[in-house]
């Protein structure tokens, strides 16, 4: 289906690291996928897994002393006469003059904490005009209506006086709205959202997951979802990245991970999320041990310590690769695909 | 169950917080953030209180432990199987020791462990403040709590930044056990873990009460999580319980629609089941300006006049369920147990 087109972003071997001074942190670790238009694809993880770090190397934010070491991002950008032209971002400069014209329009980001990420001195109006005005050549008074009617957009009750509010006279989940509406103001085609409703309510979660897939209806636009919620991830991916310490270990079509997942870590992280639907008071399974500190990271597959399928003398020696299991489904872990001849 | 069971009753549990403003700060109005509770719970069970940020659980919970000072309303504790006694105005000599059979977890691993202490001053400071003065008896209980709640013994001289999230909830956990307390309020105690951690803390706390016969009182917003660990639940919603069940009679058949949107509204780990959510308007009402009549009419989709008028009364609708609302006996919701059950993922 979607593999007729070609993908709007697409990330080759992506491999962030943050050199510090007790050790160097390997917090991505070999990330490939590709990002469709009209798609969301879902990346999930538990803390430390490198997915935010992903989303950073994407737009070329990466924080000190943290570096893209390794790989390809792709971008595929419309030029004026209608050809589309593949832009690698690995290789501008992260404050170019073209990064910088990608960064907030192409491709936007919109953050966890709706406390944190909004100026508290300026209206929500002004920061979001001064985005728009940034990228587009448009006057304060047309950047001011194009801002209320995105306001309206993204469901803030009001929007004409809601335009000069501060973001403290707006509850969490407007807030939410607000940035979304910031991170729409100059028509991305790629919107990544880090857990966008993590600090939210369930039933404000519910808001904002609806308003994102209503937004991607009407605009098409492609969605990078970061979460570490599963039932996030099953109620709005297409596909999902699931991550485990920098690296990808499964990836595929929502209903064949879910549905089929094959490593064993997908599998048991499913396992021991209670659902509505299990039986009450019963122990869950889990997984044994805790996630590894990112500085003590095990040899081979990072996840062989607490694998329940570990093969003794293979996991902990070699790392190993994605492969293809299924349509679209791939996995990266040796009971699916042939242990390296000793020595390679 | 009959009355002698019953380890905490809670009648009209109020707390109000004044709003103050100007130079003299006065109070000019106040926050309802708790406005009324009633409910009970029994020896040995898991009470639920579920909601969303505001609704008063957590203020609740911290009456009830009496870190903080109810406005109105009786609290009363059961002390060793004796007579119950209303905790709600009793004065700090009082309380000191009756502290000992109710203990918290809290929910931020990282900010309920003090830094500078050793894992023995903090899971043995309980013991000391109630008089085991003799160093090696405070050892040999910590040793034998760190033990129950799966942590070595040897981590005795460690301090809390050498352990990790879950590990750092085990502490907390082993100090709340120190004296053998009969009520537990657990106050998001799984919250702020990664998933795969939760679950090694959910099952310890199952393990503990059935080793222990512990009850607890788990405040929580995720309703997976209460579903799977709580006998009774209560849904508050500004202040005020608006429906209490037992668990599997909520979750099949919500008779307040609160509880069916907040049902409706958890995403489940299975994409088979995207199902039409109810999608609630608006937002949580106001504590310090509620609307009239029912709370939750302004968001209600089955609110009628009635409702923005009177204020309805928590009150039976079938053995062990009130409900508050003036329809809940001619609307038919749905709960979440009607959606097919997923074929397990990985069977």
């Amino acid at each position: 289906m979607q593999n007729d087109s070609q993908p709007i972003l697409s990330v080759r071997n992506l491999k962030t690291n943050f050199f510090t001074d007790e050790g160097v942190v390997r917090a991505v670790d070999g990330a490939t996928f590709d990002v469709h238009l009209g798609q969301t694809l879902g990346i999930v993880g538990e803390s430390g897994c490198g997915k935010s770090v992903t989303a950073l190397s994407i737009l070329r934010i990466v924080p000190r002393p943290g570096r893209i070491v390794d790989g390809e991002i792709t971008l595929r950008r419309e030029t004026e006469n209608g050809q589309s032209q593949d832009v690698a971002l690995t290789s501008l400069g992260e404050n170019s003059r073209e990064m910088r014209s990608i960064r907030g329009a192409e491709i936007a980001l919109v953050f966890q904490e709706p406390m944190t990420s909004l100026s508290p001195v300026h209206t929500i109006g002004n920061q979001i005009i001064g985005a728009a005005r940034l990228h587009r050549q448009i006057s304060k008074q047309e950047a001011r209506e194009m801002v209320i009617e995105l306001l309206g957009l993204v469901g803030i009750p009001r929007a004409e006086s809601a335009v000069d509010s501060y973001p403290m006279q707006l509850s969490g989940g407007m807030r939410q709205r607000a940035l979304i509406a910031l991170a729409l103001s100059c028509d991305p085609r790629v919107l990544i959202a880090d857990e966008p409703t993590t600090a939210l309510d369930v039933t404000t979660q519910a808001q904002i997951l609806d308003l994102l897939r209503s937004l991607q209806d009407q605009k098409g636009m492609a969605i990078m979802l970061i979460t570490h919620n599963m039932g996030v991830i099953a109620e709005m991916a297409d596909q999902v990245v699931v991550m485990y310490l920098g690296r990808v270990v499964e990836e595929g079509p929502v209903n064949a991970v879910f549905g089929e997942s094959k490593h064993p870590y997908t599998q048991s992280l499913l396992r021991s999320i209670p659902s509505i639907h299990s039986t009450p008071k019963v122990q869950l399974p889990t997984i044994t041990g805790t996630i590894p500190h990112p500085y003590n990271r095990p040899a081979g597959c990072p996840f062989h310590p607490r694998c329940p399928d570990v093969i003794p003398g293979v996991c902990d020696k070699h790392e190993p690769e994605l492969h293809t299991v299924g349509d679209e489904h791939l996995v990266s872990c040796f009971l699916y695909h042939p242990v390296p001849e000793a020595g390679s | 169950m009959d009355n002698d069971q019953v380890l905490l009753e809670v009648k009209g549990l109020q707390k109000f917080f004044p709003i103050r403003k100007g130079f003299w700060q006065r109070a000019v109005g106040q926050v309802r953030a708790v406005d009324g509770l009633n409910f009970h719970i029994y020896k040995g069970e898991t009470f639920g209180i579920v909601g969303e940020s505001g609704c008063g659980k957590t203020t609740a919970s911290r009456c009830i432990v009496r870190a903080l000072q109810p406005s109105a309303g009786e609290i009363h504790f059961r002390v060793d199987d004796g007579e119950m006694t209303d905790i709600a105005n009793l004065s700090r000599d009082e309380l000191q020791p009756l502290r000992r059979h109710m203990q918290m977890i809290f929910q931020d691993p990282f900010s309920s462990l003090n830094p500078r202490m050793t894992l023995f001053d903090i899971i043995g400071e309980p013991l000391l403040v109630n008089g085991v003065t003799d160093r090696r008896q405070r050892v040999e209980r910590v040793e034998e709590l760190l033990a129950l709640v799966g942590l070595r013994p040897e981590f005795l001289q460690r301090f809390p930044h050498a352990f990790s999230g879950g590990q750092r909830q085990r502490i907390g956990i082993a100090r709340a056990l120190a004296l053998n307390p009969s009520l537990i309020v657990a106050d998001e105690p799984v919250s702020a873990l990664d998933v795969s951690v939760q679950a090694q803390i959910l099952n310890l706390l199952l393990e503990l009460q059935e080793r222990l016969g512990l009850t607890y009182l788990f405040v929580a917003h995720d309703l997976s999580v209460v579903k799977h660990i709580c006998d009774r639940v209560a849904v508050m919603y500004v202040g005020r319980v608006v429906e209490t069940a037992e668990t599997q009679q909520l979750f099949e058949s919500p008779k307040h629609p609160y509880t069916e949107a907040l049902l409706s509204a958890v995403p489940l780990p299975d994409p088979t089941l995207r199902s039409q959510r109810i999608i609630l308007e608006g937002e949580v009402a106001d504590p310090a300006n509620p609307p009239s009549g029912c709370y939750f009419h302004p968001r209600c989709r089955y609110a009628v006049d009635l409702c923005r008028e009177r204020t309805p009364e928590l009150e039976e609708v079938a053995p062990g369920h009130a409900v508050s609302c003036h329809r809940a006996l001619e609307l038919d919701l749905a709960g979440t147990l009607d959606a097919p059950v997923p074929q397990t993922a990985h069977s």
